[in-house]
């Protein structure tokens, strides 16, 4: 008999590490491994710009991906974040050809978003209904509404536009853009939200278990429509942020990137199942595909299918990680 | 108790599910500063009461006045914020969050709306400190035992000031540490004025602790009355409703000879299996119609020796022969296709499935031995679950009703059923009393005792010593992990024996059983 018998429990020896870190520790160090892989390969790799290029190049995916973060983490999934972009997008450019004010545009297209996110998560909620077929169905809607607005690009010449998307913010010797600035401020915003507000606490409690969660008497509809409206206006961010890159609006763009995204975040180790995962882990996530994509622009020999070859072979990888400490910690 | 007022009142409560009268005009009363104990069979209406109360149920008719006032509850949120606290049986917090947040989550303390986790670990820590638990309330909730997340679902319950404390079924899954530490903690809480309200089936408990009872039976009121003027028979007369000595009947036809069994063929040996981090090796042989009883506190392994058994963990080390022949046993199909059953401790997650019926849940794991190809016929099926039904007295008796409308007991005879049509040669149970009543509780045991004289050999875990012993004819000991004693069931033994064997390690009485 111990002493005391509630206070049994194996003691964890200094240098382990928590069994929820082990995730994001892996992708971290994934991340350091390629990236110490195209250093020693090619010399201009180890150049700082080729860091904040691909922070420049997946800025807009970065903050859909904070928002797919929130959603994962109560269990849930937002299949329409790639159509909601692509209509964000796609609204700001004929808004901005038919000469409305860059201001108006700006906060329509910021309205768009949540406004069909917190619609989902109403249906989700209310109806009962899986998340997947609910942001399926806002999927088509969105891509529909795409297509509906035009048929065709629709290029951006507003001036304030294409000021901000050109802008250079010197770093040193090297420069990022204002999407990165955008990128890190929600991604600064989001991973305080998850760890010190309320919201954020009811997200990953949901996640664990949804129905503790209520009899916890925490507001689970709420949180639930919270996260879809966020992730709504998390993709029109980064619709957005897409405009800026491209100057234009495409009814056919980030077709897929949904699968991107939810990959990013996944890889970034948060839990399918939800309640467990950071936002860092999301960072780092889609570092880890930006890295990718760069070993293979730098090879110049391999097909960029390449990366989605890799991705789904690292999605795989981890899918079996995220299985294996979660017997563990059994 | 004096003659105060009543905290809370409940008057006339009644509720219907379709088919089913759960509630019947039921009275109950609750005092401050009091412990009342609301018993009844499976299916009385405890859990139904309560969640009426809580307001996770409407109710048909009745009503419910706390503080002289009469309310209505939305929800468990509302009763919480009115000062009415549940703690269920199973534990209903988030695994996936510390302790500490476990405990304020929702009504974390905040400086400028941003959570204060410096605060909230140092108000866990002095609030567990109260209830004499000393844990990192860092850690992640789902690292600890049930018997600690237990203690921090109360823990949070306390916390929000209430005035009534619910306590459903707090105590069966703890061991006889555990639960005197919770009673020690009750007894604080209604010191300081908390009505408690306390389901559980152990009647030593209830008059440990108990002032008034409060008996329901099949979803009418029994009674309400003093525990002082009820004795123990007394009150389990009422809660059964007949004359109850199928115990004591039971414990002198037994006739448990373990050396006539010992002698018969053997069955299954096990042979030095372990498996690494999970349970120590041991060898074990079980005989045809023997009962070999598996006692130890939770958490030593005995779960994790059925598991092994019957393959639902893969060994490691060691040899299982079933039969006289070696047998590799690795996944649960290999286990079931040598005629090994085993009913797991968790019904709820590990073995039934609640949207399916009462007959598709029995004849689910025929049917999956026979594989998907061949539909075990409909006629054949209804022929089975209406015997079983009839034979485990499952209520109500309606082969189509989905399993989670269920009561506990019953549900566990469903599982028995389900296992009990394959006709297995070893049955593994994994507390098949746990959380049920006691007339199911001897209705189960009366089974076992009879399967094993019709030559089925049993594997029977329980935490309770008694039981173990009425129906075993070895008891294994589990401790730590490890199988440090078997011990013939003969005239010589007896509890105090076993939980000797318990406490000490015992290693001079081990494998004594030549």
């Amino acid at each position: 008999m111990t002493t005391t018998p509630l206070a049994a429990r194996a003691e964890r020896a200094w240098w382990r590490v928590p069994q929820r870190h082990v995730p994001v520790l892996a992708t971290l160090a994934l991340l350091l491994v390629m990236y110490g892989v195209g250093v020693s390969q090619y010399r201009a790799f180890s150049n700082v710009q080729v860091v904040f290029n691909i922070f420049i190049d997946n800025g807009f995916l970065l903050v859909v991906a904070v928002g797919m973060t929130f959603v994962i983490l109560t269990g849930g999934i937002d299949l329409s974040v790639g159509s909601v972009v692509a209509m964000t997008a796609m609204v700001s450019a004929s808004l901005l050809r038919d000469g409305l004010h860059p201001a108006l545009v700006l906060l329509i297209a910021l309205l768009i978003g949540p406004t069909l996110g917190f619609a989902m998560g109403c249906v989700i909620h209310f109806f009962d209904i899986q998340p997947f077929i609910v942001t399926l169905a806002g999927m088509f809607f969105a891509r529909g509404m795409c297509t509906w607005i035009s048929s065709t690009s629709v290029p951006i010449a507003d001036g304030f536009w294409t000021s901000v998307a050109q802008a250079r913010i010197r770093v040193g010797e090297n420069f990022v853009t204002v999407s990165v600035l955008i990128a890190l401020a929600v991604v600064a915003v989001a991973a305080f939200t998850l760890a010190y507000t309320r919201l954020g606490r009811n997200v990953y409690a949901i996640g664990g278990n949804q129905q503790s969660a209520l009899l916890m008497g925490l507001p689970v509809g709420r949180t639930r429509i919270a996260v879809y409206t966020i992730s709504g206006l998390c993709s029109a961010v980064g619709g957005i942020l897409l405009s800026f890159y491209t100057l234009s609006g495409a009814p056919l763009i980030a077709v897929g990137m949904e699968l991107d995204v939810i990959a990013a975040v996944v890889i970034g180790g948060t839990l399918l199942t939800g309640g467990s995962g950071y936002v860092f882990g999301t960072v780092l996530g889609v570092l880890v595909l930006g890295v990718i994509q760069t070993l293979i622009t730098f090879d110049g020999t391999l097909s960029s299918w390449w990366t989605k070859i890799v991705i789904g072979g690292l999605l795989f990888a981890f899918i079996l990680l995220q299985r294996l400490v979660g017997i563990r910690t059994k | 108790m004096s003659q105060r007022h009543p905290v809370l009142t409940m008057t006339a409560i009644s509720k219907l599910f379709p088919g089913v009268r759960a509630l019947d005009g039921v009275d109950f009363r609750l005092f401050p500063g009091e412990v009342h104990a609301l018993m009844g069979e499976n299916g009385a209406g405890k859990s139904t009461l309560i969640k009426v109360l809580t307001g996770v149920y409407d109710t048909d008719a009745g009503t419910v006045t706390l503080d002289g006032a009469q309310v209505s509850f939305a929800g468990p949120m509302q009763a919480t914020a009115a000062g009415v606290s549940t703690v269920y049986q199973e534990v209903n917090l988030c695994p996936n969050l510390s302790v500490a947040e476990n405990i304020f989550i929702g009504r974390e303390p905040r400086r400028l709306g941003v959570v204060d986790w410096r605060e909230t670990r140092r108000r866990a820590q002095a609030l567990l400190a109260r209830l004499d638990l000393h844990i990192d309330v860092t850690e992640l909730l789902g690292s600890y035992s049930l018997a600690v997340q237990q203690m921090v679902a109360i823990a949070r319950a306390v916390d929000v000031r209430a005035r009534v404390l619910i306590l459903d079924e707090p105590t069966s899954s703890l061991d006889a540490d555990e639960v005197a530490q919770l009673l020690r903690v009750m007894r604080q809480l209604r010191d300081e004025g908390i009505a408690i309200l306390f389901v559980t089936h152990f009647l030593d408990q209830v008059y440990a602790i108990a002032d008034r009872i409060t008996v329901l039976r099949n979803g009418r009121l029994v009674g309400e009355y003093l525990t002082a003027d009820l004795p123990q028979i007394a009150l389990v007369e009422k809660m059964i409703g007949k004359e109850l000595d199928a115990l004591e009947r039971l414990d002198s036809e037994a006739g448990r000879d373990p050396a006539a069994v010992a002698a018969g063929k053997a069955l299954v040996e096990a042979d030095g299996l372990g498996r690494a981090g999970s349970v120590a090796p041991f060898s074990l042989t079980i005989h045809q119609g023997e009962v070999v009883g598996l006692a130890g506190l939770l958490g030593s392994g005995r779960t994790e020796v059925a598991r092994l058994l019957f393959g639902a963990d893969r060994a490691d080390r060691g040899r299982l022969t079933v039969a006289g022949r070696p047998a590799a046993v690795r996944t649960p199909v290999a286990a079931i296709e040598r005629d090994i059953a085993f009913c797991s401790e968790n019904r709820r997650t590990e073995g039934l499935v609640g949207e399916l019926t009462v007959r598709e849940n029995i004849i689910l794991a025929m049917q999956a031995a026979r594989g998907w190809l061949r539909p075990v016929p409909r006629r054949r099926q209804d022929e089975l679950v209406q015997r079983w039904i009839e034979a485990l007295s499952i209520r109500p008796a309606d082969p189509d009703m989905p399993v989670r409308n269920l009561s506990g007991g019953n549900q566990q005879k469903v599982l028995l059923a389900r296992w009990l049509i394959t006709e297995p040669r070893l049955l593994i149970l994994d507390e098949p009393t746990r959380g049920i009543d006691i007339g199911a509780k001897t209705e189960i045991q009366r089974l076992v005792a009879e399967l094993s004289d019709g030559g089925m050999a049993v594997l029977f875990i329980s935490a309770e010593l008694e039981e173990v012993l009425r129906l075993s004819h070895t008891v294994a000991v589990m401790r730590d992990r490890q199988m440090v004693a078997q011990l013939a069931n003969d005239d010589s033994l007896d509890a105090d024996r076993v939980m000797r064997a318990i406490a000490s390690g015992a290693q001079q009485e081990g494998l004594e059983k030549a």
